[in-house]
């Protein structure tokens, strides 16, 4: 038995989204297989037919070198492959140790034996090499352990098949070479691992043969060792893309922002500053504080005023803008049209007395939109009918177009291809470069390194450490994202 | 004058624990039951009827039980399998019941909306108290056990909590919703056998005067944890017994009959502006 999972001719649409189209990829028993592509490109699809989540339109999921249907998770997880979803699937309100036997509770009569489920959790978790706190609530442990907590379920349940979707997405460097270490050990011990990434260096650091996928197609399949870093971006890409690196700013001025409190910082005119931390180290609050979506103590004064006390569209009108990591919920109004989001803010400065003119609108916002390359047909669209990543554009549109003092941006480029990423982080820096003050938030250390004329490093809800941006303080950065000293 | 509030007040709180714990049940598994009013009618009619037909109470509540959970079943069916909203299709099935029961009363009973029927076994009591009274107390700590130590309580928690995470595991969340559903049903069926034959001994078409709905309020109050719930319950029927008592005191009826009503609403904004306070602490 040499393809211990593939796919063969597996098409899949979603409407008149072609997810997938005729793919065929065979995964080697004992290796680390990688699936490469953009966001869109159909891996996710993929696994979750290859895992039973989901049936293809036509073609067939091979397990051992035989064709079969899957009709649900249960016969994925009969067949011994695991899946440890992008969005992890783990019950926030339950602890480790609940959420590692859910399905598969040891009992003794009608009770679960929780002494048993202890046990055979430690085992496992000694097995691999980990520790982790089995009583604690999931909700309240790093998306690392909740990880490694999925990974010891899928082994538990009899997996000899790991599919990883972009396990590494939200981990700080150091959690990622321990997860890459937990992989290639696995597949020491005779596993079988599918690693999805969009990250080329990890996917070349960790696997033996690499699968490249575009537009819900399969580009090539080659073994790690025959393709370098540049062919593969290339390949995962369609075609060439520039990217600027790091350019420091070349002209600082005086302080736009400056916050108090237990995460106290400033950011001056002309000025990027990054901050970066494991998921849930208060960069959430912080951002929240400054746009004004919470009350909290601490002073935030904006271009030397005090604007502690204001609500968020007094903020706005004080030259704050706001890019929302959360698209849907705070970046637009997913059924409003997009003439209705590009005015959103500044509707006010449109407007007269209370009226609007449609005319003055649609001028608005149709130069809103050109001139940040929206694609988009009619004006009065709901913003929902856009892609992703020309909803993101809609949004920096708005946000940039009235030049703010300050602007905010949480994790702008989340969920945006590689083109779109180099396009936004080229207005940031105009932006910058035109004498505004930019917090930037990501979750991805490269986007900060390479934007980001400061980065300050936050940790358990403190400011852990500051340093300068550019690829020299990726070390160090990752150090104080886990609460060590830089060194 | 104190002690006879409290009887009263314990007999007025098992058909809401008993309603209060079904919708817990319903709750934890992630759907809020807005149809316990409804299902609270059905079974205090079919309580009443098969009670006055066996001369039997215990044929009696298990007939509530059966006939709330009938209608529970079909309800968690619409919302799981049809997709239909849980808030319309709550209130819809309650509206519906109690229209169809009106109906009944006046075309099929020949009463104009109350109904006494012959032969009507009512509950026994010892010292004051019945069997319901004793299954509400015995269900509080067993639901609470059950949901943190049996395989069916974590995966009820799980499929609330985490939907399609339970589905990825293979856990038929669906499944699983329809029988909390069902069983809240049942719960709530007895809990409406319990006004007629453990209070009234008669049917009345708005007996239930909105206790489906406050032990909607209690479970909500005790967060899905079934002791805070059960004293959410407790709270409301003291002021129940106690505006019963109040009523021969010379204030108009229909003022001391909101007190109760009132109560929830108290309790329910303290519930909110604690949970704003403790909002608003942790981010400072």
């Amino acid at each position: 038995m040499s393809v211990r999972l593939g796919a063969r001719g597996v098409s899949r649409a979603f409407g008149a989204v072609r997810a997938n189209q005729g793919v065929d990829v065979e995964v080697r028993a004992g290796t680390v297989h990688a699936v490469v592509g953009e966001n869109g490109a159909g891996k996710t699809t993929l696994m979750r037919i290859l895992y039973g989540l989901d049936q293809p339109d036509s073609g067939t999921v091979v397990i051992g070198d035989r064709p079969v249907r899957l009709r649900g998770a249960a016969d994925g997880i009969a067949n011994g492959i695991g899946l440890v979803p992008q969005e992890l699937a783990m019950i926030g309100s339950l602890t480790l140790l609940e959420n590692l036997v859910l399905g598969a509770e040891p009992r003794r009569g009608v009770r679960i034996d929780w002494a048993r489920a202890r046990a055979e959790a430690e085992e496992l978790a000694s097995d691999v090499g980990v520790e982790l706190p089995w009583t604690a609530v999931a909700d309240t442990v790093s998306i690392s352990v909740r990880q490694q907590t999925e990974i010891l379920r899928a082994l538990r349940r009899g997996a000899d098949v790991l599919i990883l979707d972009e396990p590494t997405a939200a981990l700080a460097p150091a959690q990622v070479d321990d997860l890459l270490r937990l992989l290639r050990e696995l597949r020491d011990a005779g596993r079988t691992v599918v690693f999805i990434s969009h990250k080329v260096d990890e996917v070349l650091a960790v696997a033996d043969e690499i699968t490249v996928m575009r537009g819900g197609k399969v580009i090539t399949t080659r073994r790690a060792d025959a393709v370098d870093r540049a062919e593969l971006i290339e390949l995962i890409v369609g075609e060439h893309v520039r990217t600027t690196g790091f350019v420091p700013s070349a002209v600082i001025g005086d302080e736009v922002l400056t916050v108090d409190g237990d995460v106290a910082l400033s950011v001056r005119a002309g000025e990027i500053v990054g901050v970066a931390g494991i998921a849930g180290s208060g960069q959430d609050e912080l951002v929240e504080r400054v746009v004004g979506l919470r009350p909290a103590g601490g002073r935030i004064t904006l271009s030397g005023k005090d604007i502690t006390a204001l609500a968020v569209d007094r903020r706005r009108a004080a030259g704050l803008g706001y890019i929302s990591g959360e698209r849907r919920a705070e970046g637009l109004s997913m059924d409003a049209s997009l003439a209705d989001n590009a005015i959103a803010g500044t509707h006010r400065a449109i407007g007269r007395r209370g009226w609007l003119a449609p005319s003055k609108v649609r001028r608005y916002a149709k130069r809103v939109l050109d001139s940040y390359s929206v694609r988009y047909g009619r004006l009065t669209a709901a913003a929902r009918t856009l892609s992703g990543g020309n909803q993101q554009r809609v949004v920096i549109g708005r946000e940039l177009d009235r030049a703010p003092a300050l602007l905010v941006a949480a994790g702008p480029t989340r969920g945006v291809d590689v083109l779109g990423m180099a396009y936004i982080h080229d207005q940031l820096r105009a932006l910058r470069d035109n004498g505004s003050g930019v917090l930037l938030v990501s979750e991805q250390l490269d986007e900060l390194l390479e934007l980001s004329d400061r980065i300050v490093v936050l940790h358990g809800g403190r400011v852990a450490g500051e340093l300068p941006g550019g690829p020299e303080s990726r070390t160090a950065v990752g150090a104080l994202m886990l609460g060590r000293k830089a060194s | 004058m104190i002690t006879g509030i409290l009887t009263s007040a314990l007999l007025l709180w098992t058909p809401l624990a008993i309603a209060a714990m079904g919708g817990l049940l319903h709750r934890v598994g992630g759907v809020v039951n807005i149809g316990l009013e409804g299902q609270m009618l059905v079974g205090a009619l079919i309580g009443a009827l098969v009670s006055g037909a066996t001369g039997n109470w215990a044929l009696g509540v298990l007939a509530a039980g059966a006939a709330g959970g009938v209608v529970g079943l079909l309800m968690s069916l619409c919302v799981t399998r049809l997709g239909a909203n849980e808030i319309i299709a709550g209130l819809g099935f309650t509206i519906v019941l109690s229209g169809l029961i009106g109906y009944l009363l006046r075309s099929v009973f020949d009463v104009s909306g109350t109904l006494r029927v012959t032969g009507l076994d009512p509950l026994p009591r010892v010292l004051g108290l019945d069997p319901l009274f004793l299954l509400a107390v015995v269900l509080v700590p067993v639901i609470a056990w059950s949901l943190r130590n049996t395989a069916a309580g974590l995966r009820l928690r799980a499929t609330g909590d985490g939907f399609d995470a339970a589905t990825a595991l293979g856990i038929p969340a669906n499944g699983i919703r329809d029988i909390a559903g069902t069983i809240a049903g049942m719960l709530a069926g007895i809990a409406g056998s319990h006004l007629v034959l453990g209070q009234v001994g008669l049917f009345n078409e708005d007996m239930v005067a909105g206790r489906g709905f406050i032990a909607l309020a209690a479970f909500y109050f005790g967060r899905a944890r079934p002791l805070p719930t059960a004293l959410a319950c407790l709270l409301f029927a003291v002021f129940d017994a106690t505006q019963a008592r109040l009523q021969t005191s010379g204030v108009p009826a229909q003022l001391i009959q909101t007190l109760p009503y009132l109560v929830v609403i108290a309790v329910l904004t303290a519930t909110a502006v604690r949970d704003a306070r403790g909002k608003s602490r942790r981010a400072g």
